[in-house]
């Protein structure tokens, strides 16, 4: 079954990395790549910061736009991975080992199915 | 509660865990094999008045059960078919029509209670569900003994059985990698179950040995199925401190500290099986926190007094316990110990240190109002207890701090 990974973490703590940014950027590639070899990747992307965000709403028959993120909290959604596993517990062990586990937060969730 | 009542009750507690852990095994389902647990269990009350108690109410509940479950697996088929049609050849298949022993029930309750204690599950979840499944425990029970209402309680076993089913949190045993620390969360939660009949928060009564006797019995059937040291060691402190439990509040209903009580009321049958026990344990020389206070409560069992208790060893176990857990709890209780040796001074100041971080924990003001009461330090010692009658929940551990604070007031008069 699919879990999606979700990725929090704060502005900036990428700074924060054991080794830094670059040793950040070469781990989350050696963790795609261990993904994909295990069978287990479904699909991943990082997200540009939430500076960038536009939300969307509709009420009552209109648009209205808000520059910036759904929710101002400190951490924020950078990113994701779309895995597939057995189980819960494998799930656990492929979210802990992402990267952004070692100084953000990483929610994982199972994907809905529908009946029919 | 008629004998049969009772007998069907006590029926159902031992076995429900068996029965449930077996029924999950096949159909993957918690709420299933509970509804069918509970259906065979409204048949026993309907037809053993009339028939008799059957030669062996565990299997006769486990038949019933299972040809409940087929049914409600058939009931449910009719929407899915193909995902079913395998649970139901296995249920078939599983065990034959009759089980004439308790024994023939198939045991996987360690799966059901590494499942119930899964870290994925927030603790309370952890708690009701264990003691629903596994104890065997009603909705209401559980209620009361947590002092919670049954629609909370109730809510906590849907939400977590819910998680289990969507989450898709594995009904298994964990590997080799993830035992120790698996293990180790599902001692926390039977130690948490325990620890909750001994403080009744804002509760009248001290003890609620329903809970402690449970938490008893599922260590006991987690070192069956999965000996291991510190399960043991477990096992060993909760068997000495509920043996204690006669002398802990006397007729009044008053807590009695371990330092008054009247020795002869412990079950010492039970303290030295539980210590025989210890000692077997110890010789397989792996040592861990919950061994270290077993064999602090096993010193205290075995003293003849409170002064003629061995406080050198007990202080040097408290050292040891430090190395797995610096916790200052464990800190305090070291420096109360040191007290007790005749260093009287040196533990007053280790109290002051820790002060900063127990500010909120009732026994800590307890203990140092009794120091600084022994050290002559009377005005200070009442201004602790105080503090400590502030902060205590338990009104029967209100009661006791306002005598010993009292007690403290008239001596002091009486020096002046």
């Amino acid at each position: 079954m699919q879990f999606m990974a979700l990725i929090y973490s704060a502005d900036g703590a990428e700074q924060n990395y054991p080794g830094g940014p670059d040793k950040m950027m070469a781990d989350y590639y050696a963790y795609t790549e261990e993904a994909k070899k295990a069978g287990v990747m479904v699909a991943g992307d990082a997200l540009q910061p939430t500076s960038t965000a536009t939300s969307i709403r509709e009420r009552e028959g209109k648009t209205s736009l808000t520059d910036g993120p759904f929710a101002e909290t400190k951490e924020q959604l950078g990113g994701y991975y779309l895995l597939d596993c057995k189980d819960l517990d494998e799930a656990i062990k492929w979210a802990g080992k992402i990267p952004t586990a070692k100084y953000g937060t990483i929610e994982v969730r199972p994907v809905m199915i529908w009946d029919q | 509660m008629n004998p049969l009542e009772a007998e069907l009750t006590r029926i159902v507690r031992a076995n429900s865990g068996r029965i449930l852990s077996a029924l999950i095994k096949v159909t993957q389902d918690f709420t299933l094999a509970q509804d069918a647990l509970q259906d065979a269990i409204t048949q026993a009350v309907q037809q053993w008045p009339q028939q008799g108690l059957p030669q062996n109410g565990g299997a006769w509940l486990y038949v019933a059960a299972k040809r409940r479950a087929i049914d409600l697996v058939r009931k449910e088929s009719r929407h899915h078919a193909d995902a079913t049609q395998e649970v139901l050849t296995d249920l078939q298949n599983d065990q034959p029509e009759t089980a004439e022993w308790e024994q023939d029930i198939p045991d996987e309750r360690l799966r059901l209670l590494f499942t119930c204690c899964h870290p994925a599950l927030n603790i309370d979840a952890q708690v009701a569900l264990t003691l629903r499944t596994l104890g065997g425990l009603t909705v209401r029970e559980i209620a009361r003994a947590f002092l919670a209402s049954e629609a909370t309680i109730g809510q906590r076993i849907t939400r977590a059985k819910q998680k289990i089913r969507t989450a898709n949190i594995p009904y298994e045993i964990p590997g080799q990698e993830d035992i120790q620390a698996r293990r180790d969360g599902v001692l926390k939660t039977i130690y948490l179950i325990f620890n909750e009949s001994y403080t009744a928060y804002e509760g009248q009564s001290l003890t609620r040995e329903d809970l402690a006797g449970e938490a008893i019995r599922l260590c006991t059937i987690l070192n069956q199925l999965d000996p291991d040291s510190e399960t043991a060691g477990l096992l060993c402190l909760m068997r000495l401190t509920h043996a204690r439990r006669a002398a802990r509040q006397d007729k009044a209903g008053q807590l009695v500290p371990l330092e008054q009580q009247d020795r002869t009321l412990w079950d010492h049958e039970e303290i030295k099986e539980a210590h025989t026990q210890l000692l077997e344990t110890f010789t397989k020389g792996e040592f861990g926190p919950f061994q270290l206070q077993a064999a602090i409560s096993a010193l205290h069992c075995l003293a003849p007094s409170w002064n003629d208790t061995d406080w050198q060893q007990i202080y040097a176990l408290y050292g040891a316990l430090t190395t797995f857990d610096r916790s200052p709890i464990i800190q305090l209780n070291q420096a109360v110990a040191l007290a007790q040796m005749g260093g009287i001074g040196k533990a007053l100041d280790q109290l002051n240190n820790l002060e900063s971080t127990l500010r909120t924990y009732q026994p800590y003001y307890a203990a140092r109002a009794d120091i600084l009461s022994r050290c002559g330090q009377e005005k200070a010692a009442k201004l602790d207890y105080d503090r400590a009658i502030q902060l205590s929940k338990n009104q029967v551990e209100k009661r006791f701090l306002f005598q010993k604070r009292n007690a403290l007031a008239a001596s002091v008069k009486n020096f002046k």
